[in-house]
């Protein structure tokens, strides 16, 4: 039968699916950017397993506002690596130290 | 069993799309894998009765995010072959962190699963889920009653998402003649015309 443990099993190896990607892709920040939505989906999919699990729908709306601030998230990081882009003409993130200030 | 089935099978996919998510080679095929993985989470929300959240990942992430993702990897020429370079020699570092993190967080679940510790008094949840309530109905009844403050603060971090992005990336163009709204409503009509009583026969004064 299915339990919360299992929820709580593929959520932590989604999590450090996510983890993974930040370390392994350090330059490419698009990578870098899904990686961080892989965080937040796995952080989605505790929030909803709890929420069903303990009879209590805030879980659910939690998981709401989460899924609003990611996609805010998205939007804006999209936006600072467009004019990265535009500013460098390249997107690697390890010199990024450079713009001291 | 069929409830068994379609858990693994949402399971085993969404983890081996995160998998494609961070090792593909190209970008794009990265977002793509990105929405098989949100596609299949859907399917595991579905499955214990929370469709609201799940159609809200479809909509949100699917029809909108992965498809601004989608929209800066095409439009941007980046050399990713250049970008990948690093890759190998993270490889031992990251799955070293990857195999503790996943150790611990197994131990903890574990140690749930045991039986959790008890902090403080139970009591009943603030809002009970119901059996009879769809879960659309009940979400909005909370979320339009009790946390309506929250509902308002999450649209206007979208607003200032949406400002922020315009601003950051909106070019004002150089070569083109714009309007200037706040010379225009300056402008009175005694600095701007004059009367004169020209007489006949004689060339005006411009």
């Amino acid at each position: 039968m299915i339990g919360i443990e299992h929820y709580l099993v593929v959520s932590s190896i989604l999590f450090v699916m996510g983890v993974l990607g930040i370390f392994l892709n350090r330059k490419n920040v698009i990578i870098i950017l899904m990686a961080i939505e892989l965080i937040l989906l796995a952080v989605n999919i505790n929030l909803v397993a709890f929420s069903v699990f303990l009879g209590d729908l805030t879980g659910q709306i939690f998981a709401i506002f989460v899924l609003t601030v990611a996609a805010g998230e998205a939007a804006i990081g999209l936006a600072i690596l467009v004019i990265y882009f535009r500013g460098r003409g390249t997107i690697a993130v390890d010199d990024v130290n450079r713009m001291k200030g | 069993m069929i409830q068994l089935v379609s858990f693994y099978i949402f399971a085993s996919i969404v983890i081996a799309s995160a998998a494609m998510v961070i090792f593909a080679r190209n970008p794009v095929h990265s977002v793509l894998w990105l929405i098989v993985a949100f596609f299949n989470a859907a399917g595991l929300m579905v499955l214990i009765g929370a469709e609201f959240i799940a159609m809200l990942l479809v909509i949100v992430y699917v029809g909108a995010v992965a498809v601004l993702f989608l929209f800066v990897v095409m439009m941007l020429d980046i050399d990713f072959a250049e970008l990948r370079a690093g890759f190998v020699k993270n490889v031992p570092l990251g799955f070293l962190l990857a195999v503790v993190l996943v150790a611990e967080l197994v131990l903890g679940i574990g140690a749930y699963q045991a039986g959790a510790v008890k902090l403080g008094t139970e009591e009943a949840g603030v809002a009970t889920l119901s059996a009879t309530v769809p879960n659309i109905e009940a979400i909005g009844a909370l979320l339009y009653s009790k946390y309506v403050f929250l509902f308002e603060t999450a649209g206007l971090i979208l607003l200032v998402a949406m400002v922020g992005a315009i601003v950051l990336t909106h070019r004002r163009s150089h070569g083109t003649r714009g309007q200037s709204i706040s010379s225009q409503v300056q402008r009175r009509p005694q600095d701007a015309t004059r009367n004169v009583n020209q007489p006949v026969g004689q060339g005006i004064e411009l």
